[in-house]
């Protein structure tokens, strides 16, 4: 459902950000994408937002090329994405439930159908009693799982995360990872990109590893590669 | 799914997009302040341009009608041959259809008629201060020049008034202030839209972090720009619908200023003020709206690129 084939992305400056990169992700895969710091991670998310468009090659999502998609098609795109990043991004005057549901508002969904389907998302991520609490009331794991309730709450098809456990403690980040687990079950296809080692081996899940802008490996059932 | 990305103008998003607007304009209110009395100030100054053009337009356009009039001033040393031989000359001009004399006894009679209550300023006056003059009623005001011309080198005269000339002049000075005005208000939109595109820079600047959620959310160009242009629609409204009361109610009162005191001057010549108010609501809204609608895209363009 998305393939990336020969993508090339420069930034100014001359910093080659991807060189040539090849990948296959089908639907329901859960993936992580590793790396070092600087390897292309987020460079690559952006592609598949369209925040950015390559210098050459294709991006193909749900059979679609996006580089050729002009900007008003931008939306359509992000709405089958939901995404989640390393600090939260909520907003503080909003409480977890209006942060969820403004997700939904921005897009046009029927009252009705937000106050379906909010609560579902925060009882997903296992915040319900906190609908009403405030960013600032919620500690670091809480925030993230409100973040990741409004990226959910559309029902996309894919999930993307960058980072997502970058700000948190060992035992939080187990938490979120097996809220992501449980999202990937229900069908849905993650894409992780982290450089966090522990979790990369222990969940036992498809691992693209880049560096300096290159995959240098992609295994099925994978582990992070001690050798960068 | 491209149904739904494109059906979402509806009730909601436009009450949403109304309610964003208005948060906007009064969550950074000295800058709305600022941009609501620059579009004011803007449409007062063309506000005074206008009047006074369509003043000066109105009143050449009646005086025309009335005054297909040259009065030709005799000098006071003026021979009875001079004045015959101005007669005779008149007289075989095309285009004059009554000559008329009038002694300086009949020009201070109208005069005192004229004046009427204030005619006894009149009396006092140790000798008669008018001339005699001929009066010349002309068939087509275009040859009034003309005819100033072939007469105005003969012997005898003192002056010659006719009107045709006072309203060349009087157009001249209303087409030069139309010119010079229209520059100071072009001028004076650019500093409106300018004010406006940076009130509502802050606002994006407050709203950055909501803004780059619903982008990343997927919502539309459109939906995220829409308050901002509601700011700036907004913003000039107020402008307008202020700039509108000030002018309407100056001009109402020096409209009936002129019609109690002025006795000569007499209302005639002005232009009723509820004759004004229809057009005056219609420029200075679409003005002030322009100026909003401008002033947000200029502000928008840069900022919020997907
Ligand atoms: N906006 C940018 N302008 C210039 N260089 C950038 C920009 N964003 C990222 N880079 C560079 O591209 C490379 C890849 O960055 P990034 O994709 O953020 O890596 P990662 O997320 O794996 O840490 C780095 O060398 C980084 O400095
Ligand atoms: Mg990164």
């Amino acid at each position: 459902m998305i393939h990336l084939q020969n993508v090339v992305k420069k930034y100014k400056k001359g910093v080659v950000a991807l060189n040539d990169i090849n990948i296959d992700i089908e639907k329901g895969d859960f993936v992580f994408l590793v790396g070092s710091s600087g390897a292309g991670k987020s460079t690559l998310i952006k592609l598949l937002m369209k925040e950015i468009n390559p210098d050459k090659g294709k991006i193909i999502f749900n059979d679609k090329d996006i580089t050729e998609v002009s900007n008003r098609g931008i939306p359509e795109i992000r709405r089958s994405i939901g995404i989640v990043f390393q600090e939260f991004r909520l907003l503080e005057n909003k409480t977890a439930y209006e942060n969820v549901a403004f997700a939904m508002e921005i897009v046009g969904s029927t009252p009705k159908e937000i106050r379906r389907q909010v609560p579902n998302a925060l009882g997903l991520v296992g915040l319900s009693d906190k609908a009403d609490s405030f960013p600032s009331q919620l500690s670091g794991g809480e925030q993230q799982r409100v973040s990741i309730a409004r990226a959910i709450v559309n029902r996309p098809t894919v999930l993307i995360a960058d980072e997502p456990t970058g700000n948190l403690d060992p035992d939080t980040a187990w938490e979120i990872m097996g809220i992501l687990k449980d999202i990937s079950r229900r069908g849905t296809t993650v894409l992780m990109a982290t450089h966090a080692k522990d979790i990369v081996d222990i969940m036992k899940k498809r691992v693209i590893a880049l560096s300096k802008g290159r995959v240098i490996k992609d295994d099925r059932k994978g582990v992070y590669d001690y050798e960068f | 799914m491209t149904e739904r990305v494109f059906m979402t103008m509806n009730f909601r998003t436009i009450l949403y997009t109304l309610k964003q607007g208005l948060v906007g304009v009064w969550r950074n209110r000295m800058m709305s302040l600022a941009s609501i009395g620059s579009v004011t100030s803007t449409l007062i100054i063309l506000g005074i341009i206008l009047v006074l053009v369509l003043n000066v337009n109105n009143l050449a356009v009646m005086l025309e009608q009335e005054f297909d009039e040259i009065e030709i001033f005799i000098a006071e040393d003026a021979t009875k041959e001079q004045i015959e031989n101005l007669n005779d000359k008149l007289e075989n001009i095309n285009g004059i259809s009554e000559i008329r004399y009038k002694s300086k006894e009949e020009a201070l009679k109208d005069m005192q008629e004229q004046w009427d209550d204030k005619a006894y300023l009149l009396e006092d006056l140790e000798e008669n201060p008018f001339p005699d003059s001929l009066i010349i009623r002309i068939d087509n005001i275009e040859e009034s020049e003309k005819i100033v011309k072939s007469v105005k080198n003969m012997e005898g005269i003192e002056d010659i008034k006719y009107f045709r000339d006072i309203i060349e002049k009087m157009v001249n000075i209303s087409t030069l202030v139309r010119n010079g005005g229209l520059v100071i208000i072009g001028i004076l939109v650019l500093i409106s839209i300018f004010i406006i595109s940076n009130t509502i820079k802050i606002t994006v600047a407050a709203r950055k972090k909501e803004i780059n959620i619903m982008k990343y959310v997927g919502a539309t160009n459109g939906f995220i720009r829409g308050p901002f242009i509601v700011e700036g629609i907004l913003l000039g409204i107020i402008g307008s619908i202020v700039s509108i009361f000030i002018i309407e109610f100056s001009y109402k009162y020096l409209f009936e200023v002129a019609s109690k005191q002025l006795y000569v001057f007499s209302n005639v010549y002005m232009i009723p003020y509820y004759n004004l108010f229809g057009d005056v609501v219609l420029i200075f809204m679409s003005i002030g709206i322009g100026i909003g609608i401008i002033g947000s895209v200029v502000s928008l363009r840069r900022f919020l690129k997907v």
